[in-house]
């Protein structure tokens, strides 16, 4: 009996990127011929969702805007529904280049890791982030690094692969505000193998970042206050 | 006395909002807020003489008054996030009720559509 070849389902979160979504749409079927792709438009004003349709991918439409967690957690779920082996995150903003998913899902398939993050710090590529980001970067990489007991170098990192159990378990339970970070911290939890590949990102060519400073407090105290709460749970 | 009160009452809330996020009634977002009163009135309750600086700098003659206050402040502030909140829920939840209304419209489109053809067929 032929072994089934695990289905690859590309999921794009998209949040106002009608300038770059189509030439994301575009890498990722150039460079992943054979996986699914889905769009979830999170509520966008602009003309992103008919930028979308004009492509014929498949798109999922919020009514109203939810973020980034609940827009990835939709993807999931479709994942599931349609049977899909492995979800991949690629954002719309275009930093995430599809030529190196085939990077991350390799330990998926070659039954090493369940969840591959993609890292910007693992010496492909020159990023380097602001000041303000880099501290926020650094201090969730060493949290989670011990958390982990596993060097994670970009924690914050959207570019990622789940294999099936993990994508199941996302489905169900994905956090909405900022999730990258505590989603590692879940997963841990639940006992999922989680491992960083390195990669490198594109510069954001369109649209521009949401985090402002009184965001990026916000942020890091709802993170820090997830994480230590998660902990909790562990305990009992 | 008011101060062992004080310290008691902002341990069980702390224990009890932490507890909750814990097991998921108590999204971290609508957390910050009770957090910070808790840590505010907790902070004022034990260190005595912070209360009392504060508390004349003011112009509150009884410090125990200023963590009243305080208190009062904080409720108020959670209470006007929520009437925030409220209202953002309400117009989402408007959104979803009109997508149900419309998506209705089309699935009984497609119910007689189908039905004709059926006849068709048949």
């Amino acid at each position: 009996m032929e072994r089934k070849t695990p289905r690859v389902l590309v999921i794009i979160p998209a949040y106002n990127e009608e300038e770059t979504i189509a030439g994301v749409i575009e890498d990722v079927r150039r460079e992943m011929p054979r996986a699914g792709i889905v769009v979830v438009n999170d509520g966008s004003t602009d003309r992103t969702p008919r930028v979308v349709r004009q492509t014929g991918v498949e798109l999922l439409e919020h009514p109203y805007n939810m973020g980034i967690g609940a827009a990835m957690q939709t993807g999931y779920k479709y994942a599931i529904s349609r049977g899909f082996d492995i979800a991949v995150q690629v954002d719309a903003d275009g930093q995430h280049r599809a030529g190196e998913i085939k990077r991350l899902i390799e330990p998926i398939l070659d039954r090493n890791a369940d969840v591959v993050v993609g890292s910007r710090f693992l010496g492909l590529g020159d990023y380097r982030p602001s000041f303000a980001r880099g501290v926020a970067i650094t201090i969730f990489s060493r949290i989670v690094s011990s958390i982990l007991g596993a060097r994670i170098t970009d924690p914050s990192s959207g570019f990622r692969a789940a294999g099936r159990r993990a994508v199941w378990y996302l489905s169900r339970c994905y956090p909405d505000d900022y999730p990258e970070v505590e989603a590692l911290v879940l997963l841990h939890k639940k006992g999922f193998a989680i491992m960083e590949v390195p990669v490198k990102m594109a510069e954001r060519k369109g649209g521009r970042s949401s985090i402002t400073a009184g965001r990026g407090v916000y942020y890091m105290v709802k993170v820090l206050l997830a994480i230590f709460v998660d902990l909790l749970k562990r305990v009992d | 006395m008011f101060r062992v009160i004080s310290i008691v009452i902002a341990i069980v809330l702390f224990v009890m909002v932490i507890d909750f996020i814990r097991r998921g009634l108590l999204k971290e977002k609508y957390a910050v807020l009770w957090l910070a009163a808790i840590g505010a009135v907790g902070i004022f309750a034990v260190w005595r003489g912070l209360l009392d600086r504060v508390a004349s700098w003011v112009g509150v003659a009884y410090p125990p008054s200023f963590l009243f206050l305080i208190g009062l402040v904080f409720i108020l502030m959670i209470l006007l996030h929520f009437s925030v909140v409220i209202s953002i829920l309400t117009e989402r939840n408007k959104n979803l009720a009109q997508e149900v209304a419309l998506l209705k419209a089309r699935v009984d489109e497609m119910d007689k559509k189908g039905a004709a053809a059926g006849k068709e067929e048949g």
